[in-house]
C-alpha cells in the first residue's frame, strides 16, 4: 500500500484564490431562480396555534394551510380559492378558503396525498410563483393533520442583493464547518489505518442523539453538548476496541473491513431508527431563531455560535496535529504504520487516540448539524455522502484536505441553489468531485499518487 | 399465523421473483465484486437505469425492447462515465464516487424539473400493460401451490419464469467468462492490479470491461423489477438495496458461479422467516419498525459473515475474501 | 541475440566510470529524475545497461534503486529524464506495454496472486492469449490450443523450479521462497528479453538463496539480460558480471565486481550509512 500522507504542506494561497473565485463566480454567474425573499416569507408566515385559532377548534384529520401574497409590502389573502385532496389518482376532499386565505380540508386519515390548487379560482391580481406547482405531488400525513405551502405573487427574481449572496455564502460556509468537524475524524481514521468507515455516518447521528435525548429529559442544551462529546469519543474508542482492531489483528483485506463497515453502519442506523423513531426532531435552542442583520449577511445567533464552536475546535485540532508529540506520532503513523512502529510508538495506541478523536468530532458534527437544521435517525447518512465528497476533494486520508474539501463543498452546494433548481444541488457537489477526479485526482491537497 | 405459514411464506419469496430479481442483480455485482475486486457500492444506480429505461419507454410507448434497449445503453454509459476516471486510481476511490453517484442520480430523478422524463416523485405506472410484459404469458389463470401461503398466481409465476431464466443465461454467461483466460485476469487483479501490469495486462481496460458487463446485469434486474411491479419510483434505489446485494453475494460467496444464486435465494428465506417469526413471538410490529428490524438484521449478517464466513456457503475457505494479502 | 556478446568479455572496452557507454546497450537511461517534495529519491544523469549479462544494482537503504527500477518499469513517473529499451522510447509508456516489449519486473514484496493456484499464476503471464479477449473468451475453440500449450509450457517452468508438485495449490500457501520462486517463474513464461529482478533474495532463507542464484545465472546463459536490485555484497560479487552503485539518487561508481569491491565512494556509501543516522528514510 502507498504510504497515506496527512499533512504535506497546504498551498493555502491557491486554495484561498480558489475559494474566493467560488464566492465570486457564484455572485456573478448566478442568474438566481426560485424562492420569495425570506422576509416575504416571514411575512407571510402561518402557525399551527394561528390555523386552530382560525379554525375554532383542533384541526382533526386534515391538510392545512394559508394562501397569502405579498402585495405592495403587505400580506393579501385571496378568497375562495378550491383546493383539491387526492390520493392515488381519486379525488378524496375538496375545500375552499376563506377571507383569511385559511383552508383546512378533512382527509380520511395519515398516507400520502397530492394537493392541488385549482388556479382558475385565484382571484384577480393572485398568481402563483410558479405555475408548475399548482399541485403538490408528494404530501405525507403522518400526525393527523399537515400544513401545506402554496407560494404565490411575483417572482423575485433578478431582485437580489449582495447582501443576499453573502448570507448564502455563509450559510454554506456554515455547512462546510459542520461537514469539516464531521468529517475531519473519517480522513484520520482513514490515514491511520487505511479504511474508509461508512459507519462514521453512525457515529455522528449517535452524538447527535445523545444530545437529544440528554436534552429531551431536561437538561440544559449546551451542557449536553460536553456530555454527547465524551459518548462519541467512548463510541469511538469502542469502536476501535471491539471491533476493527481485532480485524486488523486478523489481517483482514481492506474491501473486507469496508464491508463490515457497511454492516454495521445499516445495523446502526436502523437500531436509531427503531430507537429514535422516524420524525425529526428539535433541540431546544434550536427554536425561537429569528435573523439579525450584521450589515453585510443576516444570521441567526445558532449560526454564528455553531461557526464559532467549529472554528475552535478545528483550530485546535490542527494544533494538536502539528504541535503536539501525539500530532507528530499521529502523522507519522499515517505516512508509514512500520516505521512508525519501529520508532517506539505504540501503533494500536496512536489508532485508538484518533478513533476517540474521531469519535468526538463526529458527535460534535452530529449536534451542530442538529442544531442547524433537525436530529433525525438517519442524519448522518445524509451527510455521510457529502463527507466522502468533501474527503475526496481534498485528497482521502489527508486532514487539511478534509476540511478545505468541506468548507469549499458547503459553500458550493448552498451557493448552487441560486443558480440551478435546489433540487440539483447535490448534483453540483459530485460534477465537481468528478471533474477533480479527472484532472487532480489526488484532491486538491493531496499529493500525487506514485503508481497507477 | 401457524409456524408453518411463516414457513411457505418464507419459501415464497425465497424461490419467487423477489430472490430471482436479486440473484440477477448479484450476478453482475459479483463479476464487478466477486471476480474483479471491484468495490462498487452504487450498484442499485445500474438498476435504477435499467427501470428508468423501462419506463420511460413505456411513458414514451416505445414498447419493451426499446425499454431493454435504453436501459442498457444508459448502464454502459454511466460504467464509462464512473469508471474511466476512477478505475486508474487506488480502489478506494471507485467505493467513495460509485454510491455518491447512485444516491445523486435518484435524488436527480425524484427532483421536480426532472418529472417531465422520470415522473419525479411520484414515478411513472402503468408499465406492464403498455408494454405488454404479461402478453406472451402461456400460464392458465389460476393459482398454483398448496395451502394458503405458498401460491403464485400465473403473473407471478410468468415474472418467475422470466427473471429466473435471465438469472440463469447469465449466471452461464458468466461461467464461461470466468473460466477462460480473460476471467484469469480479473482474479489476478482482483489479487494484485500491478503484478496482472507487469506481466503485460491492461488493467484498467479489464477493469473497465467487468464494470460494464456488471452494470449491464445490473440495469436488466431492474428492468425486470420495473416490469414485474409495473410502476417505477425513486423510493426504492437506495443504497440499502446495494448493501442488500452485497449481503447475497457475500452470502453465496463472492467469486464463486452459482453463489449469486445460492445467497439470493437464503436471503429472501432468512429474512422473510425472522420477519413472520417476530410477527408470531410479539406482537403486530409496525411497518417502519418491521422493515427496519429487518434491515438490523441483514447488517449484523453481513457483518457477521465477513468476519466468520467470509467464503459464505459455496466458497472455498482458502479463497475467502478475508484472508490477509 | 548477439552470440559475441556472451562468449567475448563485453566489457573489455569498458571503463570503470559512472555513466560509462557499453558496446550493446539493450536500456539506455538519460537525465531521469524524481522528486517527492524537497526530496530528490532519484537522479540518474546516464546509465547504460549491457545486453545478455547480470547488471546488479546496489546501494544502502534509501539510495533509490527501487525507485529508479519503479520508473524504469513504468510503475512510477519521473520528473524528468527519457530512456529506450531495444532502442526505443520507454520513457512515459505504461507498465503493461514495457512488459510485452520484453522488459518484465519482479517486486520486493513478492506479488504472488494468493487466492489462484500456482498454475493459474503461471498461465496467467502468457503472452498475447487469444482468450484474454473478452469476446473471443467466450469461444473456447479459438484459444483451446493456445491454452494447452501454454499449459505444458508453465509445467516445464514449474518443474525447472521445482514447484511443479504445488502446480494445483493456491500460491497464498507457498513459503516465501517459494513465493519468490514462482514470481520469478511467471516472469520467464512472459518470454521476456530484459528480466528486472527486485531484490529477489530478500527475505529468503539460505538454502533457497543458492537455488535462486543459480537460477539467475541460468537466465543468462539463456541469453536474457538480468537487471536485479541487491544490497548483499557478497551475493552480487560472486554473479554480477557488471555492478552498478546508487547513493542518495545517484550513481556513485559502476564497474566490474572487482572494481566496485574496492571503490572508495562505494565503501563511504556503504559505512556512512552504518555510523550515520538511518533515518534518511528508505525511498520504496
Amino acid at each position: 500500500m502507498t504510504p497515506r500522507r496527512l499533512l504535506p504542506a497546504p498551498r493555502v494561497p491557491a486554495l484561498l484564490a480558489l475559494l474566493a473565485l467560488v464566492f465570486l463566480g457564484t455572485a456573478w454567474v448566478a442568474t438566481p431562480a426560485g424562492a420569495q425573499s425570506e422576509a416575504d416569507a416571514a411575512r407571510c408566515a402561518f402557525t399551527k396555534p394561528e390555523a386552530i385559532e382560525a379554525n375554532g377548534g383542533p384541526l382533526g384529520q386534515s391538510i392545512w394551510g394559508r394562501l397569502c401574497q405579498v402585495t405592495d409590502g403587505k400580506p393579501t389573502f385571496p378568497e375562495g380559492v378550491a383546493i383539491t385532496v387526492s390520493q392515488n389518482g381519486e379525488e378524496v376532499a375538496t375545500g375552499t378558503t376563506d377571507d383569511g386565505g385559511i383552508f383546512v380540508v378533512e382527509i380520511p386519515g395519515n398516507g400520502t396525498y397530492q394537493v392541488t390548487l385549482d388556479t382558475k379560482t385565484l382571484p384577480k391580481g393572485f398568481a402563483l410563483t410558479d405555475e408548475d406547482r399548482a399541485t403538490l405531488d408528494n404530501v405525507n400525513v403522518n400526525l393527523g393533520d399537515q400544513q401545506v405551502t402554496f407560494r404565490l405573487g411575483e417572482d423575485t427574481r433578478g431582485s437580489r442583493d449582495l447582501q443576499d449572496y453573502l448570507t448564502t455564502a455563509a450559510k454554506g460556509l456554515r455547512l462546510g464547518l459542520i461537514l469539516a468537524v464531521a468529517a475531519v475524524g473519517l480522513s484520520l481514521v482513514y490515514g491511520v489505518t487505511g479504511l474508509i468507515n461508512f459507519a462514521h455516518a453512525e457515529l455522528v447521528t449517535f452524538g447527535a442523539i445523545v444530545a437529544f435525548v440528554l436534552n429531551d429529559a431536561g437538561m440544559p442544551f449546551w451542557l449536553c453538548i460536553p456530555f454527547a462529546i465524551a459518548a462519541g469519543c467512548l463510541a469511538g474508542y469502542a469502536n476501535d476496541r471491539l471491533l476493527w482492531r481485532p480485524l486488523r489483528k486478523r489481517n483482514m483485506a481492506m474491501v473486507s473491513q469496508m464491508v463490515v463497515s457497511i454492516g454495521l453502519s445499516i445495523a446502526l442506523r436502523n437500531i436509531f431508527l427503531i430507537g429514535f423513531g422516524p420524525n425529526s426532531k428539535r433541540y431546544t435552542a434550536a427554536s425561537g431563531q429569528r435573523e439579525k442583520d450584521f450589515g453585510l449577511v443576516r444570521l441567526t445567533p445558532n449560526d454564528l455560535i455553531i461557526m464559532g464552536i467549529c472554528v475552535v475546535v478545528l483550530v485546535l485540532v490542527t494544533l494538536i496535529l502539528r504541535k503536539t508529540r501525539l500530532g507528530t506520532a499521529i502523522r507519522a503513523t499515517a505516512d508509514n504504520p512500520d516505521l512508525a512502529a519501529s520508532s517506539g510508538i505504540g501503533v494500536n495506541k496512536i489508532i485508538a487516540i484518533v478513533w476517540i478523536i474521531c469519535g468526538g468530532m463526529a458527535a460534535l458534527g452530529g449536534i451542530m448539524y442538529g442544531l442547524s437544521v433537525t436530529v433525525t435517525s438517519d442524519m448522518g447518512f445524509i451527510l455521510l455522502l457529502s463527507m466522502f465528497a468533501a474527503v475526496v476533494l481534498g485528497g482521502l486520508g489527508n486532514a487539511y484536505g478534509a476540511l478545505f474539501g468541506a468548507i469549499i463543498l458547503g459553500v458550493m452546494q448552498e451557493t448552487s441553489g441560486l443558480f440551478v433548481d435546489t433540487a440539483y444541488k447535490f448534483v453540483v457537489a459530485l460534477a465537481v468531485l468528478i471533474v477533480v477526479l479527472l484532472v487532480r485526482p489526488q484532491g486538491l491537497l493531496g499529493t500525487k499518487e506514485r503508481f497507477g | 399465523m401457524s409456524w408453518l405459514g411463516v414457513f411457505l411464506l418464507a419459501l415464497q419469496t425465497a424461490l419467487g421473483f423477489p430472490a430471482a430479481s436479486y440473484a440477477l442483480a448479484a450476478t453482475g455485482l459479483n463479476l464487478q465484486f466477486g471476480y474483479t475486486g471491484l468495490s462498487n457500492f452504487g450498484m442499485v444506480a445500474f438498476l435504477m437505469m435499467g427501470a428508468y429505461g423501462m419506463a420511460i419507454s413505456a411513458d414514451r410507448g416505445w414498447g419493451i425492447w426499446v425499454g431493454f434497449a435504453l436501459g442498457i445503453t444508459a448502464a454502459v454509459v454511466l460504467a464509462l462515465l464512473l469508471g474511466i476516471p476512477t478505475l486508474r486510481l487506488r480502489a478506494d476511490y471507485l467505493s467513495v464516487v460509485t454510491i455518491a453517484t447512485a444516491e445523486i442520480l435518484r435524488l436527480v430523478i425524484a427532483a421536480r424539473p426532472s418529472a417531465e422524463l422520470t415522473g419525479a416523485a411520484r414515478g411513472i405506472g402503468g408499465l406492464s400493460s403498455e408494454l405488454g410484459f404479461f402478453r406472451p404469458n402461456f400460464i392458465p389463470e389460476g393459482s398454483y401451490g398448496f395451502g394458503d401461503d405458498f401460491v403464485f398466481n400465473s403473473r407471478q409465476l410468468w415474472s418467475m419464469l422470466v427473471c429466473w431464466s435471465l438469472v440463469l443465461l447469465s449466471t452461464l454467461l458468466i461461467r464461461t467468462w470466468v473460466r477462460s483466460p480473460w476471467g484469469r485476469v480479473l482474479r489476478a487483479i482482483r489479487e494484485d492490479e500491478d503484478a496482472a501490469r507487469s506481466l503485460g495486462k491492461n488493467v484498467v481496460i479489464y477493469k473497465l470491461q467487468s464494470f460494464v458487463i456488471g452494470g449491464v446485469i445490473g440495469s436488466l434486474a431492474g428492468a425486470m423489477m420495473a416490469l414485474d411491479s409495473g410502476s417505477v419510483g425513486p423510493a426504492r434505489w437506495i443504497a440499502p438495496l446495494t448493501f442488500a446485494l452485497y449481503t447475497v453475494v457475500i452470502l453465496g460467496g463472492a467469486g464463486t458461479v452459482w453463489g449469486p444464486i445460492v445467497g439470493a435465494v437464503v436471503y429472501w428465506f432468512v429474512l422473510d422467516f425472522a420477519d413472520g417469526a417476530l410477527n408470531n413471538l410479539w406482537f403486530e410490529v409496525s411497518d417502519t419498525t418491521s422493515g427496519a428490524f429487518r434491515l438490523t438484521l441483514m447488517g449484523i449478517g453481513l457483518m457477521l459473515l465477513m468476519v466468520f464466513r467470509p467464503q459464505g456457503i459455496l466458497g472455498n475457505k482458502k479463497e475467502a475474501f478475508a484472508v490477509g494479502r | 541475440m548477439d552470440a559475441d556478446a556472451t562468449t567475448a568479455d563485453p566489457f573489455a572496452d569498458v571503463a570503470p566510470t559512472p555513466g560509462v557507454a557499453k558496446p550493446d546497450p539493450i536500456l539506455v537511461a538519460d537525465g531521469v529524475q524524481r522528486r517527492y517534495g524537497g526530496l530528490t529519491a532519484v537522479d540518474v544523469a546516464h546509465l547504460e545497461l549491457q545486453r545478455g549479462v547480470i547488471t546488479s544494482l546496489i546501494g544502502p537503504n534509501g539510495a533509490g534503486k527501487t525507485t529508479f527500477f519503479n520508473l524504469l518499469t513504468g510503475f512510477d513517473k519521473a520528473n524528468a529524464g527519457t530512456w529506450t529499451f531495444e532502442g526505443e522510447k520507454a520513457n512515459g509508456v505504461r507498465p503493461h506495454h514495457l512488459a510485452r516489449r520484453g522488459m518484465v519486473r519482479t517486486f520486493q514484496l513478492t506479488k504472488a496472486l494468493g487466492r489462484m493456484t500456482v498454475l493459474d499464476n503461471m498461465l496467467l503471464a502468457g503472452r498475447d492469449q487469444t482468450g484474454e479477449s473478452a469476446l473471443k473468451s467466450l469461444v473456447k475453440p479459438l484459444w483451446r490450443d493456445e491454452e494447452a500449450a501454454n499449459v505444458e509450457r508453465a509445467h516445464e517452468l514449474l518443474v525447472r523450479f521445482k514447484l511443479d508438485a504445488l502446480a494445483d495449490e493456491y500460491a497464498a500457501g507457498l513459503s516465501g521462497g517459494q513465493r519468490k520462486l514462482l514470481e520469478m517463474a511467471r516472469a520467464l513464461m512472459t518470454d521476456p528479453t530484459l528480466v528486472m529482478l527486485d531484490e529477489p533474495m530478500a527475505g529468503v532463507n539460505p538454502a533457497l538463496t543458492q537455488s535462486l542464484l543459480g537460477h539467475v545465472t541460468a537466465l543468462r546463459d539463456e541469453g536474457m539480460s538480468v537487471l536485479f536490485v541487491e544490497h548483499d555484497m557478497d551475493v552480487i560479487m560472486t554473479i554480477s558480471d557488471w555492478v552498478v552503485c546508487m547513493a542518495e539518487g545517484t550513481i556513485i561508481a559502476e564497474g566490474r565486481p572487482a572494481d566496485i569491491a574496492g571503490n572508495d565512494a562505494v565503501i563511504e556509501a556503504y559505512l556512512g550509512i552504518d555510523h550515520g543516522n538511518t533515518t534518511t528514510g528508505e525511498i520504496r
